[in-house]
C-alpha cells in the first residue's frame, strides 16, 4: 500500500467518523426532544385532522413544552396492531381504550396503569367510568372521553319530496319504508352486510335496546336471567330481518364506505347510524339531513337508546413520560377538552359531568334523546365477550346472516345463545 | 520405494488435510445464519409457544398438547378449524385447476413459434403478480361492486344484467370469487415457469415427432407434456405452499372475520384472529401458535406426499 493510498484511506475514515459522530449527536438530540413527546395510539383515523389542528394546539397553549403526536390505525386493525406493539414495547405513551374487556385485558396484563390518582377523574360518573373499571369498580384504568349514540339519519329533502314525517313507532317506520320503496327513486335503507359489523351495530344493537328494555335487559343477560332465545331478542332479529327488502341492490357485497356514499350522494333515504357519522356527513352531504330515534315497538311506552361508552384514554405502563401523560389525561378530563371534542367532532358526546352545548343541530338531536329516552350500552361488551366463541363476533355473524336471509331470526338467537352457554356459567342452566 | 515415497508425501500433507475445511463453513455461514435467525429459530419457538397457555395476567405455563386437544375437540375451535381447512382446500383446488391450467395454456400460446409481440403479452400477463395485494383487492372490489362497479354496468349493457349478483357477499359464491381474484393475480407465475420449461425443449424432438406423423395434440400430449412434468410438479408444490399460507387477499377483501358466515375463512385468517384477536375477541399468542403449528403440519404433510409420492417418480431429461 503506497503512502498515497494510505492517506486516502485515512481521509475516508475521517469522513466516516465525522458522519458517524454527527449522526450520534443528532440521535442524542432527538432523544432529548422525545423526552417530552407523547404519542397517542388510536383507531380514529378519521379524526386525525381534528386532533392535529384543534385538540393538540389547544393543549399546547397551556402546556407548550409537551409535544403530542396523534397516530391512528384503521379501526379494524387497531386491536391487533396495538397488542403487537404493546408486546414488543414500541407502543405509544397514551393508549386509546376500547370499552370493557379489551382494555380490561390490557390492564390485567399490566400494560395500562391505574388512573385513580389522576386529577380530573372526579369529573366522571360511575356509569361513564364503568366501561374502563375493574369488575369490582375500584380501579379505573382509562380516562373516559366520549360515548356514541345510535339512531337513524334521514335525508330531509327526500322526506320532503315524498311528504314523509320521521317515524316514531315500528309501524310508522315500515309505512315510511313502504312509501319510499313504492316511489322507487331512492333506496329506502342504506346499509350493507359485507362488513358484518354494520348489521350488528347499526342494526341489532341500534333497534334492539327498545326490545330488551335497555339496561334492564343487558343486566339480566349478564346475570343469566334472560337468554338470547327470549322473545325480546328474537323480535329484535325479526325486525332486523324485515329490513332486507328495503336495502340497496347487492347489499350483501356492500361495505361501510359504500353505505356512507350511497347516503351522502342522496341515493338513499334512511341511514341506520352511529352518531360518529354526523361529522363525516357534514363534510360530504350537500343536502339537509336530520335524525330520528330508533322507532319503538307498537304499544311500548318508554323509548331506549344505545348510548355506548365508546372511547377513553389510558397510559401505557411502559411509557417513559408518565408525568406528562398524566398531565394530558387531566386536560382530557377538563371541560375545555369536552367542549372542543363535542363541537369539532359532533357525534362524540363527552362523558364528563361538565355542561357542554353541542352546536351541531343533528348531533344535538342525538344528545337530546338522553333526556327523553333511557340510555344503555351495547349488550355484548361487558363480560359476555370474554369467552370462545366470542359473542360480539357471533352477533356480527348472525346479524349479517339474518339480513342476508341465510338464517331465520330464531336460528340466529339460538346460535348466539348456544355460543354463550358453551362457556358462560350463568347461561349454562 | 514407491511405498516409502507415498508415506513421505502423506506424512508431509497430513496436517494440511485434517485441518477443518474452513472455507466450507465460510460459504455456508451467511445462509445458515440468516435462515437460523429468521426462519428456523422462529419456527422452533412457535412450536414451543404452542405448548403453553397464558392466563389473564399474561403469565404462561406449560400445557403440553392441551392447545391442540382444544383445537381439535372443543366445538368452538374445531368447527372453525375444519371450516378453515376445508375452505383452504377449495381455495387450493381452484388454483390448481384454474390458475395452473390457464398458466399452462398461456405458456403454450406464448411458445408458439410464429407469435409476434410475445414479450408484450408476457409482461402484461405477469403485471398483476407484481402489484400489491391491497391494490388488487381494492380494484376487484370496485369492479364487482353492485352499486357502482363496472361489472354490473357492463353486463347490463349487453343485456345480461340478471346474471350479476353480489358475488363477494354471498355465502355460496364468496370463496370462489376471492379464489378467482387470486388466480387472476398469480397466473403469471405458473405461466412463466412453464414457458421457461417449454422453450427449453429442443425443436428436433418436436420436428421428429411431426415427421413421425404426430399431430399438434399428440406432440403436446406425448412429447411436450412429459418433458415439462417436473416443472408442473414444482408449480404444484409452490401453489400448495402459497395457498396454505395465504392470508393477505382475503384480509384485504373480506376482513379478518372472513364473512359471510366464515365462508371465506382460510387457515391464514383463522390464525390471524386467534393470534392477534379481533374487535372484542382478545388475541391469544399461545393458541395462535398452536394454529400456526397445525398449519405447518398440514403444509409439511402436503410437501412430504409430494416429495415421496410424486417427485421421486418423475423422470428428468436433460438435453
Amino acid at each position: 500500500m503506497g503512502p498515497l493510498r494510505t492517506k486516502a484511506v485515512l481521509r475516508r475514515a475521517g469522513h466516516l467518523l465525522a458522519t458517524a459522530s454527527l449522526a450520534a449527536a443528532a440521535m442524542a438530540f432527538a432523544n432529548a426532544a422525545s423526552a417530552q413527546t407523547l404519542t397517542i395510539e388510536s383507531w380514529r383515523n378519521d379524526d386525525a385532522d381534528v386532533w392535529n389542528t384543534k385538540i393538540i394546539p389547544a393543549f399546547n397553549k397551556q402546556h407548550p413544552n409537551i409535544k403530542v403526536q396523534f397516530k391512528a390505525d384503521p379501526p379494524t386493525e387497531y386491536n391487533a396492531a396495538l397488542n403487537a406493539r404493546l408486546a414488543g414495547g414500541t407502543a405509544g405513551d397514551l393508549i386509546t381504550c376500547r370499552p370493557f374487556d379489551a382494555s380490561l385485558d390490557l390492564f390485567k396484563k399490566g400494560q395500562l396503569v391505574s388512573v385513580n390518582d389522576v386529577k380530573g377523574i372526579e369529573n366522571f360518573s360511575e356509569v361513564a367510568k364503568s366501561a374502563w373499571s375493574t369488575d369490582d369498580g375500584k380501579t379505573t384504568f382509562c380516562m373516559p372521553m366520549a360515548s356514541v349514540i345510535h339512531g337513524f339519519i334521514y335525508n330531509k329533502e327526500i322526506f320532503d319530496e315524498l311528504k314523509l314525517t320521521p317515524p316514531k313507532t315500528v309501524k310508522e317506520f315500515h309505512a315510511v319504508l313502504d312509501k319510499i320503496k313504492a316511489d322507487g327513486k331512492y333506496t329506502p335503507i342504506a346499509m350493507g352486510t359485507a362488513d358484518q359489523w354494520e348489521a350488528a351495530t347499526m342494526g341489532f344493537q341500534n333497534i334492539g335496546v327498545n326490545y330488551w328494555k335497555g339496561e334492564e335487559g343487558r343486566k339480566a343477560l349478564i346475570e343469566g336471567k334472560q337468554k338470547f332465545t327470549d322473545p325480546a331478542y328474537v323480535q329484535a332479529f325479526a325486525e332486523l330481518a324485515s329490513w332486507a327488502p328495503y336495502m340497496g341492490d347487492g347489499y350483501k357485497a356492500q361495505k361501510y364506505p359504500d353505505t356512507q356514499n350511497l347516503f351522502t350522494l342522496g341515493r338513499a333515504a334512511i341511514y341506520p347510524a352511529g352518531s360518529w357519522d354526523v361529522p363525516i356527513f357534514r363534510k360530504q352531504a350537500d343536502f339537509e339531513f336530520d335524525a330520528f330515534a330508533p322507532p319503538v315497538p307498537d304499544g311500548a311506552g318508554k323509548c331506549y337508546i344505545s348510548d355506548h361508552t365508546d372511547i377513553a384514554l389510558g397510559i401505557n405502563a411502559k411509557s417513559k413520560n408518565q408525568e406528562a401523560a398524566k398531565t394530558f389525561l387531566t386536560w382530557i378530563a377538563s371541560s375545555e377538552f369536552a367542549d372542543i371534542y363535542a363541537n369539532e367532532l359532533p357525534g362524540f358526546f363527552p362523558l364528563s359531568t361538565a355542561k357542554i352545548t353541542v352546536k351541531d343541530p343533528v348531533a344535538a338531536k342525538f344528545a337530546s334523546w338522553r333526556g327523553t329516552c333511557e340510555s344503555s350500552i351495547r349488550n355484548s361488551y361487558q363480560i359476555l365477550s370474554r369467552g370462545t366463541p366470542n359473542l360480539e363476533n357471533e352477533l356480527w355473524n348472525v346479524s349479517a346472516q339474518v339480513l342476508n336471509g341465510t338464517m331465520k331470526p330464531e336460528e340466529a338467537a339460538k346460535k348466539a345463545e348456544d355460543g354463550l352457554a358453551s362457556w358462560y356459567e350463568p347461561h349454562k342452566k | 520405494m514407491s511405498d516409502i515415497a507415498a508415506t513421505n508425501v502423506q506424512a508431509g500433507s497430513v496436517p494440511e488435510r485434517s485441518r477443518f475445511p474452513l472455507h466450507i463453513a465460510v460459504f455456508l455461514a451467511p445462509a445458515l445464519i440468516i435462515y437460523t435467525i429468521f426462519s428456523i429459530y422462529p419456527l422452533v419457538d412457535t412450536i414451543r409457544l404452542s405448548l403453553y397457555a397464558g392466563d389473564e395476567t399474561g403469565a404462561r405455563h406449560f400445557v403440553g398438547l392441551g392447545n391442540f386437544v382444544t383445537l381439535l375437540t372443543d366445538p368452538a375451535w374445531s368447527g372453525q378449524f375444519w371450516n378453515a381447512l376445508g375452505n383452504n382446500l377449495i381455495f387450493f383446488a381452484i388454483h390448481m385447476v384454474v390458475q395452473n391450467g390457464i398458466g399452462l395454456g398461456l405458456a403454450m400460446l406464448l411458445s408458439l413459434p410464429r407469435l409476434t409481440g410475445g414479450s408484450i403479452y408476457r409482461t402484461l400477463l405477469f403485471l398483476p403478480t407484481m402489484l400489491s395485494v391491497v391494490i388488487i383487492g381494492f380494484i376487484w372490489q370496485l369492479i364487482l361492486n353492485p352499486l357502482w362497479g363496472i361489472a354490473p354496468t357492463l353486463l347490463k349493457a349487453v343485456g345480461l344484467g340478471s346474471l350479476f349478483g353480489p358475488w363477494l357477499g354471498q355465502e355460496s359464491t364468496a370463496l370462489v370469487t376471492v379464489s378467482l381474484i387470486s388466480v387472476w393475480q398469480f397466473v403469471g407465475i405458473p405461466m412463466m415457469l412453464i414457458y421457461a420449461a417449454l422453450i427449453n425443449i429442443p425443436d428436433d424432438l418436436m420436428d421428429a415427432a411431426t415427421v413421425d406423423g404426430a399431430g399438434p395434440f399428440s406432440v403436446f400430449w406425448f412429447v411436450r407434456l412429459p418433458l415439462i412434468l417436473p416443472t408442473l410438479g414444482v408449480v404444484s408444490i409452490l401453489t400448495f405452499v402459497a395457498n396454505f399460507n395465504a392470508f393477505d387477499l382475503i384480509y384485504a377483501v373480506k376482513g379478518a372475520l372472513a364473512g359471510p358466515n366464515f365462508s371465506t375463512d382460510i387457515l391464514g385468517t383463522f390464525f390471524y384472529r386467534t393470534f392477534f384477536g379481533y374487535q372484542l375477541q382478545v388475541g391469544s399468542p399461545t393458541m395462535g401458535a398452536a394454529v400456526a403449528t397445525a398449519m405447518l403440519i398440514v403444509i409439511l404433510l402436503g410437501v412430504l406426499i409430494y416429495l415421496f409420492g410424486v417427485q421421486r417418480r418423475l423422470q428428468r431429461h436433460t438435453f
